[in-house]
């Protein structure tokens, strides 16, 4: 999630704050151990699997422990952003991946171009400990099309020490006190720019109702008045220098500013609630090697390699098993992974805005920031 | 007239064959990596988009009509008076830069040309944040005025689009230096000493002599920093704080968020279509003053 928006700006820039916020190396997952005994699927070994996932979002480890345990070469690309997943797959006809990781508007797509393979959950066991919530997400009901990856939610990061009260609503953005007045930031990227105006108002976070999105407009004209910018990739350094007080952030991305900062920087979900987003694994069609995704997928499922990856990005997996093996300190160090399934599931599921909503919203978008 | 035809073109006809191999890697380059992507844009702004991504090929002009929204159109026009601003400035730093660069002793001008282009050993994003580092209201400037009792309040230096123009300027500054710089040394020093034994004063020599002889290396100097300028959408990004929008924000944004293929190639048209009046006024430029230096000749 936190690479959805991290463009090659970010990553060339962030890596190192990302990485030492991690405070976790790509060492640092455990070696897998075969520990699950569950029974081999078809020989794999000596095949090879392409996945593409976003840039630091899996520790090398876990890739490196399924090549050791499966005799599978994994080539392991690497994608900015969804729309640039979508646009490389789109230019090759839905092949050139077996595996790709991708946000649930996109498993939509993806489904109805006719590019993502039906799943065959028998040769995947371990979906068994996937929550009951992860597989009843709007945009995939029953997992019949992807197998979430990792969820969370966007709320509101701000400086205890710098706010006076703590923020409770997203109404922060339109009515600042005089200490966050020009100290906020609101993501720019179009999903995100409307949200805080859509749950305000008390509409879907999925709405194309012009006359809604129009409503919702103006509420985000008079916010930007208030803010110091418009920030996708630097904002919760922008926390720690104090440069911002207040700042709208997804759940994981606040967690790095908290690994800088741990006694002034929280994080809330304000009343109106928030959305709910979820980065998937889904097969392509067009795969020749769907048996090494299935494996490779069963192979993240497990508890032991789930709890590598949730201390290395600091996000959630929606996998009790995964969530009850991490670290108990890491998880008191940074609390958002404590949130749990029922509390995520609360919030509305971000979907498919179809043709017109995705061309009403990008153009909403940039009458805002123009 | 004739005499002198007949060696010449012999002379062409045995030169052929090396110049089809100095040509040659070049001309492709051209081909695969300019031309076939610019076709491809071009046959993309006529067809309609996919719903996720690419064209659906049926046959449009509605995203032509589109791009005449007042919206897109005041987007272009703040990417023009940007990038106009930057370019202006630039060159005000870069001509005096140039002339003292020309007029240094001979053992000092390669250094100060390696100073000129040195920034350009560092990665452009990292420049860039680094202005971020400057600007902030907590950060190096306004500390330092602060400090020095200047200003109580820090200044708005960041996000707003100050800060952009200043990003343009910091970026494509070398790139207005070094035509200018060329175009100075390829002068020399004979037409001014010339001037002023004729009685010239200093700012005539400049207005008169100088300046008109070295246009052509101004001119490039200027389309070397307006054109990157005017499609550039990382410093609109990252300093001016997403409040700026300039064209090449739109246009990445067509492409990476709205998934209108067909539209963003439109957009990317219509700079690529003031580029070439930019350039048309640069080949103008440069023709008149081979006429004139010809002239002088003859």
């Amino acid at each position: 999630m936190r690479h959805r928006f991290l463009r090659l700006v970010a990553v060339v820039s962030v890596a190192g704050l990302v990485l030492a916020a991690c405070g976790s190396d790509d060492g640092g997952g455990s070696p897998p151990a075969a520990s699950d005994g569950a029974a081999e699927p078809a020989d794999i070994s000596g095949t090879t699997l392409t996945i593409s996932n976003w840039d630091a979002y899996m520790p090398k480890s876990v890739v490196k422990g399924f090549e050791q345990e499966t005799g599978v070469e994994v080539e392991y690309a690497i994608h900015t952003t969804n729309e640039d997943i979508m646009g490389k797959i789109t230019a090759a006809n839905g092949t050139g991946f077996d595996l790709v990781f991708v946000s649930g508007p996109f498993v939509q797509a993806l489904t109805n171009l006719g590019w993502a393979a039906e799943i065959d959950q028998s040769q995947i066991p371990n979906l068994s400990n996937l929550d009951p919530e992860a597989t009843e997400l709007a945009f995939d009901p029953g997992n019949t099309h992807s197998v979430p990856y990792t969820w969370g939610t966007t709320g509101i990061c701000y400086r205890d020490d710098l706010v006076g009260d703590a923020p409770t609503s997203w109404e922060a953005f339109r009515t600042p006190s005089p200490q966050t007045d020009g100290k906020m930031t609101m993501l720019g990227t179009d999903r995100w720019l409307l949200q805080p105006a859509l749950l305000s108002l008390g509409y879907s976070i999925n709405t194309t109702d012009p006359a809604q999105i129009e409503e919702a407009k103006a509420w985000t004209m008079s916010a930007k008045e208030n803010l110091l910018a418009f920030d996708d990739t630097t904002f919760y350094s922008k926390l720690v220098s104090g440069e911002a007080s207040l700042v709208q952030a997804w759940d994981g991305w606040c967690e790095y500013g908290r690994a800088e900062d741990p006694k002034n920087i929280d994080f809330v979900i304000p009343d109106e609630g928030s959305d709910l987003w979820t980065d998937t694994m889904v097969v392509l069609e067009a795969s020749e090697n769907k048996a090494a995704a299935y494996a490779f997928i069963d192979y993240i499922l497990r508890p032991e390699i789930g709890k590598s990856i949730v201390e290395f990005t600091l996000y959630k997996m929606p996998n009790a098993g995964v969530m009850a093996a991490v670290d108990p300190a890491i998880i008191a160090d940074f609390p958002t992974l404590a949130i749990t399934p029922t509390e995520l599931f609360e919030q509305e599921a971000q979907t498919d805005l179809g043709e017109d909503g995705t061309i009403l919203w990008t153009e909403t978008a940039t009458e805002i920031k123009a | 007239m004739t005499g002198v035809a007949a060696p010449a073109r012999r002379a062409r006809g045995r030169v052929w064959g090396p110049r089809a191999v100095l040509l040659g890697p070049g001309v492709a380059w051209w081909v695969a990596f300019f031309l076939i992507p610019v076709g491809v844009l071009i046959a993309y702004s006529f067809f309609r988009r996919g719903p996720y991504g690419g064209v659906i090929y049926e046959p449009t002009l509605k995203n032509y009509a589109r791009a005449f929204d007042s919206l897109y159109i005041g987007v272009l026009w703040t990417s023009v008076r940007i990038a106009s601003i930057a370019t202006a400035v630039s060159l005000l730093l870069a001509y005096p830069a140039a002339l003292f660069i020309t007029r240094a002793p001979a053992r000092w001008r390669v250094p100060l040309l390696v100073l000129v282009i040195l920034p350009f050993w560092t990665s452009f994003l990292i420049r860039t944040y680094a202005w971020i580092v400057l600007l902030n209201p907590a950060g190096l400037i306004n500390k330092m005025l602060i400090g020095g009792g200047v200003i109580d309040e820090p200044l708005p230096l960041l996000y707003n689009e100050f800060a952009v123009t200043l990003g343009l300027v910091y970026a494509y500054l070398p790139l207005m230096v070094l035509p200018i710089y060329a175009s100075l040394e390829r002068l020399g020093p004979q037409p001014s000493e010339a001037a002023a034994d004729l009685y010239a004063t200093p700012s005539q020599v400049l207005r008169k002599i100088t300046i008109p002889l070295t246009l052509p290396g101004i001119v490039a100097g200027c389309i070397f920093v307006f054109v990157p300028s005017l499609g550039n959408f990382i410093v609109p990004d990252l300093l001016g704080g997403g409040q700026t929008v300039m064209i090449g924000n739109v246009i990445q944004q067509q492409f990476l968020q709205a998934r209108d293929w067909p539209f963003g190639a439109v957009l990317a048209m219509s700079v690529i279509a003031l580029m070439v009046v930019v350039l048309a006024v640069q080949a103008q430029v440069h023709r008149r003053t081979q006429e004139v230096e010809h002239g002088r000749a003859a």
